[in-house]
C-alpha cells in the first residue's frame, strides 16, 4: 500500500466522496443523503488514514475489517470502496439500479469489498464481537471496526451486543457512532433520548471518547488512542451534523432518505467546488 | 428395540466429538447450555465457547460474525427463541448473508412439556423453512442427529436443526448416513403413506403396524430433512399408495403438512390429511398427555389413514361412474 495520505490530503478525499454521493444520489433519484454526508469524514479516516487493507488480497483473514451497521450509508460506503479499487467508479453510478452491483443497502454477496448484508438496524455490533472473536482465537492482529448511527442505538439488540464485547474484553474491535442528532421522524432528542450516550457506553464497560466527527486529524488521533486500549472495546462518540458539507441540507431531517433535485444538485455541486 | 436416545443429548455428544476433529468449530449458547447441551464441548473447549447471557438476538449475530471470521458456530438455545426472538436477525444476517451458521435449537414442540406453551415451539419450521439458503432439519433418533450434525458441520452454509426433551426409541443402525434433501422409507406400503418428522416417525410406524393388522399396508416416510424438500419421494409415494397423511409436531400450517401439501397439489394432487396442531397454542403437562390432547397420536394417525383411503376409493368410483 501507498503511505498513509495526510491530514490535508484526506480532508480533500472526503470532499471527493461528497461529491460522489451527490452524484450517486441525483443520478439514482432516492437513497439516504443526509447519513451518508454526516459519515464521509469517518469513513475517509477510518479506511485511508486507519485500516490496514489491501484490495489486490481482499481475503487475507487477517485484515482489519469495517462493518457499516447503520446500513442506510451504503453511498458513502460505496463511495470509498470504489476509490479504494474495489470496483470501477463509473458502477457507483447504478447504484440501487435493477442489476446493479450497488444494492440499496449494502449486500456482500454483489459488492466487493462489503463484508456482510446490513440495513436492517442495530445488528452489526453484535456482528463485529463475533468478528472480534474470530479474530483473536486465531491470533490474527486485524482490528475491527464498526460504524453505528445514533437512532441506530434505540435498537435494544446494541445492548445486548455492548455486553457482549465488554464481558469478553474485545479490545480489537472500535465502534465509531455518527452522532448527528437526527432520525427519520426528527431530533433523537425527541423520538427517543438516547443521551447521555457517552455515559451510557461507558456504564456498559466500555472505553469512550468524543470526537468532532468532522475533523479528521481528531478521528486519525481517537484511532490511534484505541490501539493501546486494552481489555475493553472503544467507542467513539462522533459529533456529527446530517447532510454535512452542503448548507441547505445541513440540520435538514427531510434529507434523511430523499435524494436532491436539479436545483439542489446543482448548489451542492457549487458548495462542494465541483470541477 | 429397547434403547432410547435423546436428540438433544447426542447432538451436544457428537459437537464435543467434532470439537476434536476440526479446530474451527466453536460453540454458543444463550444461558441454556445445560439444556441444549452444548456443555460437553464448553467443558472440554472453554476458549472456543461463548454464552452469550439471555440475549438471543446477539447470540445470533455473535455467530454470524464469528461464520464470517472462519469459524463454523453452532449456536444453539430452545427453539422458540431461536427462531422467534432472533427471526430477523437469522434472516437479514445468517441466510441472506449465506453464513456457515449452524442453529440448533433445543425443546422443539409440545413434548416440552411442564414449561406450557410460551416455550413450546409449534413454528419453528415455518418461520425457517420460508427462508431462502437456509437448510432445515429435524431428526427422529440418536443415530439420525449424529449424522445431521456431523453433515452440518461439513456443509458450507446456513442449517436449523431442531432437537427435542424427550427420549426416542432408537429408528437406524450407526451406518446410517444423512443424504440432504432424500427423506428415507421405514417401512413399504401399496395403500396409504404415513409422512413424519421428529416425534411423530415414531407415531406413523406404530400406526402402520395398527393399520397392517386391519389389513392395510403404510408406506411409512421419515421426512426429516424438511428443506431441501424431497419432492420426487413425496410425488412417489402418492403415485404408489394415492393416500397421504402426514404428522408434525408442530403447527398444520408452515410445516411438514403444508410443504408435503404444496408439492403434491401442484405436481400430482391426493387424498391427504395433515396431524399436527391446529391454529392453538400449548399448554402446560406431561409430553405424552399433550401429545394425546392435540391428536398427536398413532391411533390419530391410523384414524386418517382409514378416511384418507376411503376418499381415494370414493374418487376411484366417481371416476368410473363418470
Amino acid at each position: 500500500m501507498n503511505a498513509i495520505p495526510d491530514a490535508d490530503q484526506l480532508k480533500e478525499i472526503a470532499r471527493q466522496i461528497r461529491l460522489d454521493i451527490i452524484e450517486m444520489l441525483f443520478q439514482a433519484g432516492s437513497g439516504h443523503l443526509g447519513g451518508s454526508l454526516s459519515a464521509a469524514d469517518i469513513l475517509v479516516a477510518l479506511f485511508f488514514g486507519e485500516m490496514r487493507l489491501n484490495p489486490e488480497d481482499r481475503c487475507r483473514p487477517d485484515r482489519d475489517r469495517f462493518i457499516l451497521s447503520k446500513g442506510h450509508g451504503a453511498p458513502a460506503y460505496y463511495a470509498v470502496l470504489a476509490r479504494l479499487g474495489y470496483f470501477p467508479r463509473e458502477e457507483l453510478f447504478t447504484l440501487r439500479r435493477f442489476g446493479s452491483i450497488l444494492q440499496g443497502h449494502p449486500d456482500s454477496a454483489c459488492t466487493p469489498g462489503v463484508e456482510i448484508p446490513t440495513g436492517s438496524l442495530g445488528q452489526g455490533l453484535s456482528i463485529a464481537n463475533g468478528l472480534a472473536l474470530a479474530t483473536r482465537l486465531d491470533g490474527h492482529r486485524g482490528r475491527v471496526h464498526l460504524l453505528l448511527g445514533d437512532g441506530e442505538v434505540q435498537e435494544g439488540q446494541i445492548w445486548e451486543a455492548a455486553m457482549t464485547a465488554a464481558h469478553y474484553g474485545l479490545d480489537n474491535l472500535v465502534a465509531v457512532m455518527d452522532r448527528n442528532r437526527l432520525q427519520i421522524d426528527g431530533h433523537t432528542a425527541e423520538v427517543m433520548s438516547i443521551e447521555p450516550i457517552a455515559d451510557k457506553w461507558k456504564a456498559f464497560g466500555w472505553h469512550t471518547l468524543e470526537v468532532d466527527g468532522h475533523s479528521i486529524p481528531e478521528l486519525l488521533a481517537a484511532f490511534q488512542t484505541c490501539r493501546a486500549v486494552k481489555g475493553r472495546p472503544s467507542m467513539i462518540v462522533a459529533h456529527t451534523v446530517k447532510g454535512k458539507g452542503v448548507s441547505i441540507f445541513e440540520g435538514q431531517k427531510k434529507y434523511h432518505g430523499v435524494a436532491p433535485n436539479e436545483e439542489e444538485y446543482r448548489q451542492a455541486l457549487k458548495e462542494l467546488g465541483a470541477a | 428395540m429397547s434403547t432410547k436416545e435423546s436428540t438433544r443429548v447426542e447432538y451436544g455428544k457428537t459437537l464435543a466429538r467434532l470439537g476434536e476433529e476440526y479446530a474451527n468449530i466453536v460453540a454458543l449458547d444463550a444461558d441454556l447450555s445445560g439444556s441444549t447441551q452444548t456443555h460437553h464441548f464448553a467443558k472440554i473447549f472453554k476458549d472456543r465457547f461463548f454464552n452469550l447471557g439471555v440475549a438471543e438476538q446477539d447470540l445470533m449475530g455473535t455467530a454470524a460474525g464469528l461464520a464470517l471470521g472462519g469459524k463454523i458456530p453452532f449456536a444453539s438455545t430452545f427453539a422458540m427463541f431461536a427462531t422467534g426472538r432472533a427471526w430477523e436477525q437469522i434472516r437479514q444476517t445468517i441466510a441472506y448473508g449465506n453464513l456457515n451458521v449452524k442453529i440448533v435449537a433445543s425443546h422443539g414442540g409440545l413434548t416440552v412439556g411442564e414449561d406450557g406453551g410460551s416455550h413450546q415451539a409449534l413454528e419453528d419450521l415455518a418461520l425457517m423453512r420460508i427462508l431462502p439458503n437456509m437448510v432445515v432439519l429435524v431428526p427422529a433418533d440418536g443415530p439420525e442427529t449424529r449424522a445431521m450434525t456431523r453433515w452440518a458441520a461439513t456443509y458450507q452454509g446456513p442449517v436449523y436443526m431442531r432437537t427435542g426433551r424427550m427420549t426416542l426409541p432408537v429408528i437406524y443402525d450407526d451406518h446410517y448416513r444423512f443424504e440432504p434433501g432424500r427423506g428415507s422409507v421405514l417401512r413399504e406400503g401399496k395403500d396409504v403413506t404415513l409422512i413424519g418428522i421428529g416425534v411423530m416417525v415414531h407415531a406413523c410406524l406404530e400406526a402402520a403396524a395398527t393399520l397392517a393388522a386391519a389389513g392395510l399396508a403404510a408406506r411409512v416416510v421419515n421426512l426429516s430433512c424438511l428443506k431441501p424438500l424431497d419432492w420426487e419421494l413425496i410425488v412417489d409415494s402418492a403415485r404408489v399408495t394415492g393416500a397421504v397423511v402426514t404428522a408434525e409436531e408442530h403447527m398444520v400450517t408452515g410445516g411438514l403438512g403444508s410443504a408435503v401439501s404444496e408439492v403434491l397439489s401442484e405436481h400430482f394432487p391426493t387424498p391427504l390429511r395433515r396431524i399436527g396442531v391446529r391454529d392453538i397454542f400449548g399448554t402446560s403437562g406431561k409430553p405424552e398427555q399433550l401429545l394425546k390432547h392435540y391428536g398427536l397420536t398413532a391411533d390419530e394417525i391410523t384414524a386418517a389413514a382409514h378416511q384418507v383411503c376411503r376418499r381415494k376409493t370414493d374418487n376411484r368410483t366417481a371416476a368410473a361412474g363418470r
